[in-house]
């Protein structure tokens, strides 16, 4: 599966974000990632490709299935992968995050998986670090391997990218997920559509090249992907939304809804969803049209491809 | 099967359409048939019940947009019932009823409850506003969709101003996504808080807790730049000063969806009608300089302002039998809309531009079919002689509250015969 000389991918030696990919890197990184999908379906899941090299996840924020995609991805690439456990509460300002990270280079790690609730918190330390970084999401800015997993996820169900309608649906406000999706999607040819109230819409969201919609059956309207984003609990209060049943009535996704989208449309959600509030049940578990379980899968190629192509930079 | 009505003879006036001409008016099922100059002039109708109008102008019922009722929670004050007879009296044939009653109008199921009374009880139509924050706390917004689904109008925290402007924002960007109407209230809280009149010599002189009269434009200065932000509908409900007109008159003309409306009682009272501490004329926001009141009635004249409310606000002797600093404020108002309206037109200004201000402009602000003359509208009516001399006694009125703050005051015009769907509501013994 790998050459011995293989072709370099990405010109940075840090994924910081979708910005700064170019259309021809996120194909590169796409087609390497439909190799790993192969490798994760067989019975022996290991390459030696990271033998001897550390990759270390450090996580800021709880994480379930995105740290255990990450450790699953190093390990089947051969790579030693140590989870670090951070208490939020402890660790809060820059200053202390650039301690972390002196501490942490010292360690030799080859590369560094980090979330953090602040935006740009990636960047810092890429930085101040000599191995590669990922950013596994830092605040409301990025979270670029979901990008890449949704797309490769987009990819094979539609084989491509040009003039597809894609809706993104929800708390695009918070949401990193939104942000570097709608940077990937974009940039591959995708018709983008944020749909939102407007208390969850983040300004001048229309100058990113997409069209932005306040009504979901208008957002709907031909799409064929309608992705789901979660709207985390603490929005709900009244601060945001007045209630979790008028979200539900107005922006959840049931099969009323749904019948706006193109026929054969197909629903994602980067999880943890919330069913009965930003989705109804019976979509989230219907295979016909819900990817969920298929992001998942495609998440641990993507990150195998992403920790790949990155270990082609070092020397 | 509802009855067919003709007027004959009537002077037609109708600002929606500015239709200002003697002629005739048909209704049948409870809409207006047929309307015109030439209707009924030689052939006498056939059938229907005739209505002999001549000397009488014949308009659109009125529109109150803010009127207050005790219920729910309040019923020895008013009730939809008793409120609906004072508006039928008062030729007010819709009244939008304000969200602060126990409990609040905060909740889908309590709209539906209040359209249900109002369909059981009430004379008049009832057009629900809801709260635009739970329980008026001004912390968390309501369920805007859910709520203008149930048939809320409008959302309001009715007399009070939310004082955090990020909750404001986030409301009005949440309204923004409805296109539904906010209706505010404009005295910055802490500035008023306490107060019980507006600072000028006269309340030193009575020794009056006082706020000064630009705790008003400081709120309507501050809800426009939000308006400005998230465009959404706006609607101060009730100015009483120069400063916050001026402020909305060039939001205006910025093409803000910004609309503002006055009480009746800040166009016909100024402070110094507070006299020696008579509670019935303590309202809120406090009537103001002559100056300003002199300038609301001109901003009607001029088109500027929108509507005007009668601000309806029943009380009890409980509540008004008090020091003046501790009375509750209010004026009851259904009755007396009309009364004040031709008085700024005896007064000089143009009746169809005052009378528009009660008819055609609320009803677009609402949202709701009536306020016009047009054929196919419902019949919503109001029959009156802009001539008819009347002295206003609080033993006279419908209304279960008297608390009016023109006991004694001479008008000249008030509703002969009100009408709604078609029905006759309303009707008064020519003296």
């Amino acid at each position: 599966m790998t050459s011995p000389h293989p072709l370099p991918i990405l010109k940075s030696s840090h994924l910081l974000g979708i910005e700064g990919l170019s259309p021809d890197e996120v194909t590169a990184l796409l087609d390497l990632a439909e190799s790993y999908v192969g490798q994760s379906r067989a019975a022996d899941k290991k390459t030696a490709l990271l033998k001897g090299r550390t990759l270390i996840n450090l996580f800021f924020e709880a994480s379930t299935r995105t740290q255990s995609s990450f450790e699953l991805a190093g390990k089947r690439l051969g790579a030693d992968v140590m989870n670090m456990a951070v208490k939020t509460s402890s660790v809060s300002k820059g200053e202390t995050l650039i301690d972390t990270a002196t501490t942490l280079n010292a360690m030799r790690p080859d590369m560094l998986v980090v979330r953090h609730e602040n935006a740009g918190a990636a960047e810092l330390l890429s930085r101040k670090l000599t191995c590669s970084v990922i950013n596994a999401g830092d605040g409301a800015h990025e979270h670029p391997t979901q990008a890449l997993l949704d797309a490769l996820t987009i990819r094979r169900r539609l084989g491509g990218f040009e003039n597809r309608i894609v809706a993104i649906c929800g708390d695009i406000l918070h949401s990193r997920v939104a942000r570097s999706n709608l940077r990937l999607l974009a940039m591959m040819g995708a018709r983008v559509r944020l749909v939102a109230p407007r208390t969850l819409l983040p300004a001048d969201a229309d100058r990113f090249g997409v069209e932005v919609c306040t009504d979901m059956r208008e957002g709907l309207k031909d799409a064929d992907i309608v992705m789901m984003l979660r709207l985390q609990l603490e929005r709900m209060g009244g601060a945001f939304i007045p209630s979790s049943r008028e979200y539900f009535r107005f922006y959840g996704l049931d099969r009323e809804k749904l019948a706006y989208a193109r026929p054969g449309a197909l629903v994602m959600h980067p999880g943890p969803m919330n069913r009965g509030v930003e989705i109804a049940s019976d979509i989230a578990d219907d295979v016909e049209v819900s990817l969920i379980a298929e992001q998942v899968e495609m998440g641990v190629a993507a990150r195998m491809a992403v920790l790949d192509a990155l270990s082609r930079g070092w020397a | 099967m509802k009855s067919r009505i003709a007027f004959r003879g009537a002077r037609l006036l109708d600002p929606a359409s500015g239709l200002d001409v003697k002629g005739g008016l048909l209704v049948e099922n409870g809409r207006i048939a047929d309307v015109g100059p030439r209707l009924f002039n030689d052939a006498e109708p056939n059938d229907p019940e005739v209505i002999d109008a001549r000397g009488l102008v014949l308009a659109p019922g009125l529109v109150d947009a803010c009127v207050h009722t005790g219920e729910p929670g309040a019923e020895h004050r008013e009730t939809l019932a008793s409120a609906s007879d004072a508006a039928a009296a008062g030729g007010v044939t819709t009244m939008a009823v304000m969200p602060s009653t126990h409990p609040v109008i905060d909740e889908p199921s309590l709209v539906d409850f209040l359209l249900r009374r109002a369909a059981a009880t009430a004379k008049v139509r009832v057009a629900p506003v809801a709260a635009l924050t739970k329980g008026l706390r001004g912390e968390a917004m309501t369920e805007i969709g859910l709520l203008r689904e149930a048939g809320a109008v409008a959302f309001s925290d009715a007399e009070r101003t939310i004082a955090n402007a990020r909750v404001l924002r986030r409301a009005l960007d949440y309204a923004a996504t409805f296109d539904a109407l906010v209706m505010a209230h404009a005295e910055e809280p802490e500035l008023t808080a306490g107060a019980s009149a507006t600072e000028s010599e006269f309340a030193t002189r009575l020794g009056l807790p006082a706020a000064p009269a630009i705790a008003e434009a400081m709120i309507v200065a501050r809800d426009i730049a939000l308006v400005e932000l998230t465009g959404a509908r706006y609607h101060f409900a009730q100015i009483s000063t120069r400063a916050a007109l001026d402020l909305i008159v060039a939001a205006k003309a910025r093409g803000l969806p910004i609309t503002c409306g006055v009480a009746a009682h800040h166009l016909a009272l100024n402070e110094l009608d507070v006299g020696s501490y008579y509670t019935f004329r303590k309202v809120k926001p406090p009537l103001r300089s002559e100056a300003d009141r002199a300038a609301m009635a001109e901003g009607v004249a001029s088109g500027a302002i929108d509507v005007i409310v009668s601000a309806h606000q029943p009380q009890g002797a409980d509540t008004k039998r008090q020091p003046f600093a501790v009375a509750a404020a209010g004026t009851v108002g259904l009755e007396t809309l009309l009364p004040v309206v031709l008085s700024l037109h005896h007064n000089g200004a143009d009746l169809m531009t005052v009378l528009k201000a009660v008819t055609a402009a609320p009803a677009r602000l609402l949202g709701l079919s009536g306020g016009t003359l047009a054929k196919g509208a419902p019949a919503d009516l109001v029959l009156f002689d802009p001539g008819e001399p009347f002295l206003v006694e609080a033993e006279a009125l419908h209304s279960r509250a008297r608390n009016t703050a023109f006991e004694g005051r001479r008008f000249q015009g008030r509703a002969k015969m009100t009408f709604v769907g078609g029905e006759c509501v309303f009707g008064r013994k020519s003296q």
